[in-house]
């Protein structure tokens, strides 16, 4: 469906010491981010800063413009123009691109968005970090429509994901997210960068719908302006040569349904998880991002007391892992979730889930500290 | 003088209202690009919701991006920035490019974005039933000015100008011959160009203020316009009434 390609890393292999913001920066370069359209706001700017810099030595194109709007505007513009484009921004700048998420998604159009979250809701604290915008990353613009977000708990897998954040937009033709916290944003971390990386390119076939496929969810290829296919590009439903068709009730539906079953059939692919002790685990924390970091220094130190402790980490948040949690969610007797929000994936967990489920919401603009985790899961054992 | 425009256009059904003066704007912009002999396949249309974002989509036979309401010159940022050697051209309504994307409009401006930009100036929301707009003539009788419009229409190309677009002007398409020698104009020239073409919407505005027909709202527009070159002999009272028209910059930048 893509094509693959192995390319050099632009950074020669080794360690390095890095913030989350620059690693970032670096994985995407190394992933082909070609293009960067943005609008400063804290704590993702250090990544704009720095793309400013880099694309002068590799030969990417960036603008700041007036606004989020514009921003991911530009981005849209510009992978439709052949760019592999992202933009980066926080909360409020999120909210702004709501109706843009929606029209990526509509006319599929590969876009890579990061999210450096901070304590919200609105100006909230701007400096303080925060997991708020899990919901509104799936449900934010209107309409149904799916997405991918990636949410890494280190600065080495902040790296890693924003390739896979470029790989996977490209092959699904989707608005990907990396949702990540401006605790990780800010963390300095020494990563690894490797030599060879995995790189995927939209597949492309001269003349053949750019909006439709043969299967009920399958990936069409996309062309590009100027490669004289004339297309017709449009956010209003449309047929499978881009054509708008606002009050046919089948487009209406066979669009919608394969924009969601695209992603949601691929499923056990996208999903990305880890487990720790859940084999015999009667009390298990569900966990992502930067409260990881926190739930495995108090589950690790509950096993050395021999308690029947364990734990799922969250790699990826949409599509939700739900196949890991259904089963984990019949051996354990209780799931705990501590989150920097007031519940949003717990309640998510709870749809699948048999077992109870604690949520722990703690909205106080700090990290969740390991002790506090540690103290709660004692109570529930 | 005729011509074959067919080959830019795709068969499909015209969106238009009778009367509508956007047709006669999608024509005279097809004729500037054919005396212009540009390659229809190296351009790209980018246009937003509302009528005039029906002129070239689905219409022209070229790559087009239909965008979000007020979204098309920040689409179209993207687009030409990546590729330069697009030849980008921004068509879009009034409400779209004016009110709720004016703030893409006067920052494109000001950093002179080599995009064209035309403004299908109908002096009212059209597609949602014939609302107010920036540019609604002080007075008008309107859905949501049942008593007039209380406040003066935007001049938007004395502000495009100030903020430092290549080239900016306005003309009715009552004046077919002058816009389309200004379509060219600002096709040729490099950086921001933009034209405010007034366009005729009978059925959203011209119904609600005694213009009903498609001949009386032509009228209006010919009645109303007056060159830059006499403008400047008229009383601040009397300019008021008139709409002000010819190239506001020519300043190859």
């Amino acid at each position: 469906m893509y094509r693959l390609e192995l390319k050099k890393s632009i950074l020669p292999p080794g360690s390095y010491y890095f913030s989350g913001n620059d690693a970032i920066v670096e994985g995407a370069i190394a992933a082909g981010c070609n293009y960067y359209g943005g609008y400063p706001i804290t704590p993702s700017t250090e990544i704009m800063e720095r793309i400013a810099v880099r694309f002068l030595e590799t030969g990417g194109v960036f603008v700041q413009v007036e606004d989020e709007l514009g921003a991911i505007a530009s981005v849209i513009g510009a992978s439709w123009a052949g760019a592999k484009a992202m933009t980066a921004t926080s909360g409020p700048g999120f909210s702004l691109m709501q109706e843009s998420i929606g029209y990526a998604a509509m006319t599929e159009t590969p876009i890579v968005l990061v999210n450096v979250q901070r304590a919200g809701p609105s100006t909230g604290q701007a400096t303080r970090v925060g997991s708020g915008d899990i919901m509104q990353a799936k449900w934010g613009s209107h309409g149904d429509y799916q997405v991918i977000a990636f949410c890494p708990w280190s600065v080495q897998e902040a790296y890693d994901q924003i390739i896979m954040a470029f790989n996977s937009a490209e092959k699904y033709r989707v608005p990907v997210f990396l949702l990540t916290e401006e605790a990780i944003g800010h963390l300095r971390e020494t990563i690894q960068v490797k030599e060879n990386i995995e790189v995927f390119s939209r597949r492309k076939k001269t003349g053949a719908p750019p909006f439709g496929t043969e299967e009920d969810d399958g990936v069409p290829p996309m062309p590009t302006f100027g490669e004289g296919e004339r297309l017709l590009i449009t956010g209003s439903t449309h047929d499978e040569y881009g054509l708008r068709q606002v009050s046919d009730p089948l487009v209406q539906a066979k669009l919608t349904s394969r924009l969601s079953n695209k992603i949601l059939n691929k499923r056990e692919q996208i999903v990305d998880y880890e487990t720790y002790h859940t084999e015999d685990a009667d009390l298990l924390v569900v966990s992502y991002g930067f409260t990881a970091r926190s739930s495995l220094y108090a589950m690790e130190q509950l096993r050395r007391e021999n308690k029947k402790v364990g734990m799922l980490r969250l790699k990826t948040i949409w599509p939700f892992a739900d196949r890991i949690v259904k089963e984990l969610g019949t051996k354990a007797r209780k799931i705990f979730v501590p989150e920097m929000n007031r519940g949003q994936v717990a309640g998510e967990i709870m749809k699948y889930a048999r077992c109870d489920v604690i949520s722990y919401p703690q909205t106080n603009g700090e990290v969740i500290d390991p002790s506090t985790i540690l103290k709660e899961m004692r109570r529930l054992l | 003088m005729t011509r074959d425009l067919g080959k830019y256009l795709r068969n499909v059904p015209t969106a238009f209202c009778p009367g509508c003066g956007h047709g006669i704007l999608l024509g005279l912009i097809l004729r500037a690009i054919d005396e212009l002999e540009l390659d229809f396949n190296n351009m790209v249309f980018v246009s937003g919701i509302g009528c005039g974002g029906w002129i070239p989509s689905p219409n022209f036979n070229a790559d087009t991006l239909h965008t979000p309401h007020g979204r098309a010159i920040a689409y179209a940022t993207g687009v030409k920035l990546f590729n330069p050697k697009l030849k980008v051209m921004v068509i879009s309504g009034d409400g779209d490019l004016l009110d709720i994307g004016g703030n893409h409009l006067l920052h494109a401006a000001q950093r002179n974005l080599d995009v064209t930009v035309i403004c299908a100036n109908n002096m009212v929301y059209g597609q949602t039933g014939g609302q107010v707009c920036s540019t609604t003539p002080k007075d008008a009788l309107t859905q949501t000015t049942t008593r007039g419009n209380p406040h003066r229409p935007l001049n938007i190309c004395a502000v495009l100008a100030a903020a430092g677009a290549s080239y900016v002007a306005r003309y009715p398409v009552t004046q077919p011959f002058k816009l389309i020698n200004s379509i060219k104009k600002a096709l040729q020239t490099c950086g921001f160009s933009f034209i405010e073409a007034l366009s005729t919407c009978p059925t959203q505005f011209g119904r609600r203020n005694r213009l009903d027909t498609p001949s009386l709202m032509l009228q209006f527009l010919k009645e109303k316009c007056i060159p830059i070159e006499k403008s400047l002999n008229l009383s601040t009272e009397a300019l008021q009434e008139k709409i002000v028209t010819g190239e506001f910059t020519d300043g190859r930048d």
